[in-house]
């Protein structure tokens, strides 16, 4: 039995299925959730829980500056894959590097905080339950911050040799998922660490 | 272009070098050869799983026995646990998976080939950390060796107080990097399933397998997710001197229970909705009837994948919570046997007047569904806060949930086996052999599973090395080790039955069984390029569709 002859004949309408790029990062942003999920339940857990100090209150500052900046990276990446979508390669460049040099700041401001923290503050992953909560939670966020960053440096020298083209417009915006996604945990994390647990 | 891709084919096979077809398997994305390296991986992993609960069964055969030492038997029972769950049930199925979704759904490959076979090599290479435990689980300090912390591997025993050396560390990470794999077996197959399906296959079309394994999918996004975190909360707390399992440090030791649970309870149902996805395949087709019920079996399997993340901590009964946990939980556990049990319902109602063959895949099945069905009764009187605290951490535990994982799953795996191993290598097997593994395995399953109920209600617990005599636990001891041997022998006539039929059995055809989903309107084994022409489907059973053009299924239903 040949399988041509299971063919339908008569024309039907047009077979059309998801992207497989957004339903495999949005399965993979679900698993992320998932984790960080688990590390937000921690954090929330032990709030006020340390045996010994520093309290989150007598060292945390708020980061105004650096949540500003990568907030506002979601919607520069959001302007370059338009501009690539509308084949304005040069446009998506400017965004791109835009972008980020936002998740960059970002990434050094956390680290200026930490270096505070640790060096000045005293407060490191074996202090107390503090101290392993928030350097767990803040530093897997910033983890995904460098995964992140990474593609995107990648996608700049790629912009920057001139391979980038438009039809990668669908490339980039399942990227741009990843990313909107790193930005609404970091939503959710400053909410938790700098907010309900100060 | 395709016409091309068959000549060349054509030409390959045969007289290369055994080299070279070697590194064919090594660097393959082809879904059909990594199906096929998961499966043969969990099967080696069978018989290391299968020897290290020998070793423990000679150990429990008489009281006072002194085969093995204490330390050698915790060694023993948690690898034993950790194999089995992490390294057999989930490679297998994830093997069945990976070879029959596209198939099933009329593709030429998963939806990333790549991923595929980097979720296969993290599933491989975490198996082989596991076990390089027993060579390097020493580390420097010159203390511990393969973990023994039990599969579940609760705190504080994993505090570097107690776990010295680095065998609990091997533990973790060869579970993290197989863990790693799972999800993107999981994204992999759930894409595949959403956006690979051939023209005209709607859900309400696909076969129950690939519906069942895009819920699995979505199951294990959620719930292997957890334990990747709980895994890396506990290399932060080994290595970084983090606290938190800690208690010295106001850490919780009950934390670990619940991020272990929450990822656990759904792990048996990760494991049984594949399970259930080959009884739906088989039962039909072996009864000569449609499944009764498509639309609710999925939303049933639907309900058990949403229901399962909310019973976990009916394993924490005895941990003390509150009274209001206590009844949330027995209520949540309840509720899931009514999804289970329509399943079972609708098995028997497409078995029920249908003309049943009773092949060596629908006895698997039978024995299954009379199986899983105890195993669920077991597990409701389990799920009753009052009867558990009575028997948590007995042998009645331990007799219940293997009657999940082998009389339910195992069974089904066998019976997976024996319908798709025509398909995968284009020939026949051995049915006297088989049906002698199946009466050999049934006996000895229930000589074993059966009997180990009753030293638990007697008060054996699980994980002693060695009793007392005189408590009355020594003649059931003696029967359970007695059917270990019955499973052993049944176990050989499968794997010479395999190995036989794959070398010597008579060709198989397109279409053994005279089924009716895609796979079987393919050669034996297919092409690599699994289809010649995309099929376009109008029906739940395309290939009845064509064998029988007088009266297709497309018009009635649906």
């Amino acid at each position: 039995m040949s399988s041509a002859a299971i063919t339908r004949p008569s024309a039907e309408p047009k077979w059309v299925l998801p992207s497989r790029g957004r339903v495999g990062m949005f399965s993979l942003i679900a698993a992320e959730a998932a984790i960080f999920t688990i590390f937000v339940v921690a954090y929330i857990f032990y709030v006020g829980k340390s045996l010994s100090g520093p309290a989150p209150k007598d060292v945390l500052e708020l980061p105004i500056f650096s949540t500003v900046c990568l907030l506002s990276s979601s919607l520069t990446i959001h302007l370059a894959v338009r501009a690539l979508r509308n084949a304005k390669v040069g446009a998506f460049g400017l965004w791109w590097f835009v972008t980020f040099a936002l998740g960059a700041i970002f990434l050094v401001e956390t680290g200026r905080e930490w270096h505070h923290l640790i060096f000045d503050q005293g407060l490191t992953v074996s202090t107390n339950l503090f101290g392993t909560t928030y350097y767990s939670l803040v530093g897997l966020h910033a983890f995904h911050v460098t995964v992140g960053l990474t593609l995107i440096a990648l996608g700049l020298i790629f912009a920057l040799l001139g391979k980038v083209k438009p039809e990668h417009g669908e490339r980039a915006e399942v990227f741009s998922l990843y990313w909107h996604f790193v930005d609404a945990v970091w939503v959710v994390v400053f909410t938790v660490v700098y907010v309900i647990g100060r | 272009m395709a016409s091309d891709s068959i000549a060349l084919n054509l030409v390959d096979h045969g007289a290369r070098p055994i080299g070279d077809r070697l590194h064919d398997w090594i660097v393959t994305v082809d879904h059909k050869k990594l199906g096929i390296l998961y499966i043969l991986y969990g099967l080696i992993f069978l018989v290391i799983g299968g020897i290290e609960a020998l070793i423990m069964r000679i150990q429990l055969i008489v009281p006072h026995n002194h085969f093995v030492s204490p330390e050698v038997f915790n060694r023993m029972f948690t690898m034993h646990g950790t194999t089995m769950i992490f390294f057999v049930a989930m490679p297998i199925l994830f093997g069945f998976g990976t070879y029959l979704i596209p198939l099933m759904i009329g593709t030429r490959d998963m939806a990333f080939p790549r991923l595929n076979a980097f979720s296969f090599w993290l599933t491989a290479f975490g198996g082989l950390l596991l076990y390089y435990s027993f060579i390097g689980g020493s580390g420097l300090y010159g203390a511990g060796e393969a973990p023994d912390v039990g599969w579940f591997a609760y705190a504080p025993l994993t505090a570097r107080a107690f776990s010295p050396g680095h065998s609990t560390d091997f533990w973790t990470l060869g579970l993290l990097v197989s863990g790693f794999g799972s999800i993107g077996t999981a994204v992999n197959f759930i894409t595949t399933i959403l956006c690979m399906r051939c023209p005209g296959m709607t859900l309400g079309k696909m076969p129950l397998l690939a519906w069942l394994n895009l819920i699995m999918g979505g199951m294990v996004i959620l719930a292997i997710s957890p334990l990747t975190a709980a895994q890396t909360m506990l290399s932060i707390d080994r290595y970084l001197g983090g606290h938190f399992f800690d208690a010295q440090a106001g850490g919780s030791a009950v934390l670990w229970m619940h991020f272990f649970w929450i990822f656990g309870h759904p792990e048996v149902y990760i494991l049984v909705v594949p399970a259930f996805a080959f009884a739906s395949e088989i039962i039909p087709v072996f009864s000569r009837k449609p499944i009764f019920g498509y639309p609710v079996m999925v939303g049933a399997t639907v309900g058990i994948g949403f229901i399962s993340f909310s019973v976990w901590a009916h394993h924490m009964f005895t941990v003390g919570m509150s009274s209001y946990g206590n009844t949330f939980f027995t209520v949540t556990t309840m509720a899931i046997a009514v999804p289970t049990g329509i399943k079972i319902f609708n098995w028997v109602g497409t078995m029920w007047g249908g003309k049943l063959q009773l092949k060596a895949p629908m006895l698997f099945c039978i024995g299954f569904l009379f199986q899983f069905l105890i195993a669920g009764l077991t597990g409701i009187m389990l799920g009753a806060s009052p009867f558990d605290w009575q028997l948590s951490n007995s042998y009645f535990v331990v007799a219940h949930f293997h009657y999940v994982i082998v009389g339910g799953i195992l069974f089904t795996i066998f019976a997976a086996f024996y319908y798709w191993f025509p398909k995968m290598s284009g020939r026949m097997y051995s049915e006297t052999l088989a049906k002698w593994h199946f009466w050999l395995f049934l006996i000895g399953f229930h000589l074993t599973f059966d009997f180990m109920h009753i030293p638990g209600m007697l008060g054996m617990p699980r994980r002693i090395y060695t009793y007392e005599p005189g408590r009355g636990w020594e003649i059931w001891n003696l029967i359970v080790t007695i059917g270990m041997f019955f499973q052993i022998a049944g176990v050989i006539a499968f794997a010479f039955n395999l190995l036989w039929s794959a070398f010597k059995g008579a060709p198989a055809g397109n279409d053994p069984w005279d089924a009716w989903t895609l796979e079987w309107s393919t050669t034996s084994p297919p092409q690599e390029y699994d289809f010649a022409k995309v099929p376009v489907v109008r029906s739940r059973r395309p290939l009845w569709d064509l064998k029988h053009p007088e009266d297709p299924d497309w018009k009635y239903d649906q």
